[in-house]
């Protein structure tokens, strides 16, 4: 019985890749874990490195002058910025689609999808125009 | 008739409303911080001085801290809670966190307020 060969491969232990390359998540469990990991990113390293640079930015204008031709112009630091824009747009778009579902709007499946993939959509997108402007 | 809840305290509603509530919170300044710098920029040293010298600047900002620190706090105790089984090696990545934030609001008044 199909059943039974079932039972028989339980408890199915997941490794990393299974969670990686097996599980298909649909679009909305995406945004929601991709909603995790730049909140977790933004807590840490990217807070810390922001004050950092508001910091230097405002103690002197060397510091200002500093961060802002050469700090910043070394491309380690732009693509720590286009992680930094990335990161908070997802959060941001995604932080607004999860407000409107605590407060029952979009919760149908198709709306949900579809409002998973504006999320991805806008967020690249912003990321896109403010790395532009920042390179 | 004793009306008694059997079911818990509910103190994960209070974080969870608060999570919401600072976020709001966040997004707002967010917007308005974001106009700011593309209608005003790009900014000299004397300009960024003055637009972080002002006092309703200064006051929204530390909100906006203050926001964000609560903010990830719920967030992240969220994630330990979900991924770290462990309770001795749980209770010590929250410690360092909320060690974390503190700092960084530290951080940001002296900032603020130098």
């Amino acid at each position: 019985m199909a059943n039974a060969a079932l039972k028989r491969r339980r408890p199915k232990y997941l490794s990393l890749a299974a969670l990686v390359f097996q599980i298909r998540l649909p679009l909305p469990g995406k945004v929601s874990i991709l909603h995790r990991i730049s909140g977790a990113l933004l807590v840490f390293p990217l807070a810390a490195w922001l004050l950092y640079l508001l910091d230097q930015s405002l103690a002197s204008e060397e510091g200002f002058n500093h961060v802002k031709d050469h700090y910043l112009q070394a491309p380690l630091a732009k693509a720590g910025l286009l992680v930094f824009i990335w990161a908070y747009c997802h959060h941001f778009c995604a932080g607004i689609r999860f407000l409107l579902l605590d407060i029952n709007q979009g919760i149908e499946l198709q709306a949900a999808r579809r409002s998973a993939a504006l999320v991805l959509a806008v967020s690249l997108a912003l990321t896109a125009y403010f790395g532009y402007r920042v390179w | 008739m004793v009306n008694r809840v059997i079911v818990g305290a509910h103190y994960g509603m209070g974080s969870w409303l608060a999570q919401r509530i600072t976020a709001v919170i966040m997004a707002v300044y967010s917007l308005i911080l974001g106009f700011v710098l593309i209608e005003e920029g790009p900014f000299d040293y004397a300009e960024w001085q003055e637009l972080f010298a002002n006092g309703w600047m200064r006051v929204a900002t530390l909100l906006f801290a203050a926001g964000l620190a609560w903010h990830a706090w719920v967030g992240m105790r969220d994630i330990w809670m979900d991924y770290v089984k462990q309770d001795g090696l749980r209770l010590a990545l929250q410690v360092l966190t909320v060690l974390l934030l503190a700092c960084y609001l530290g951080w940001a008044v002296q900032v603020l307020w130098r």
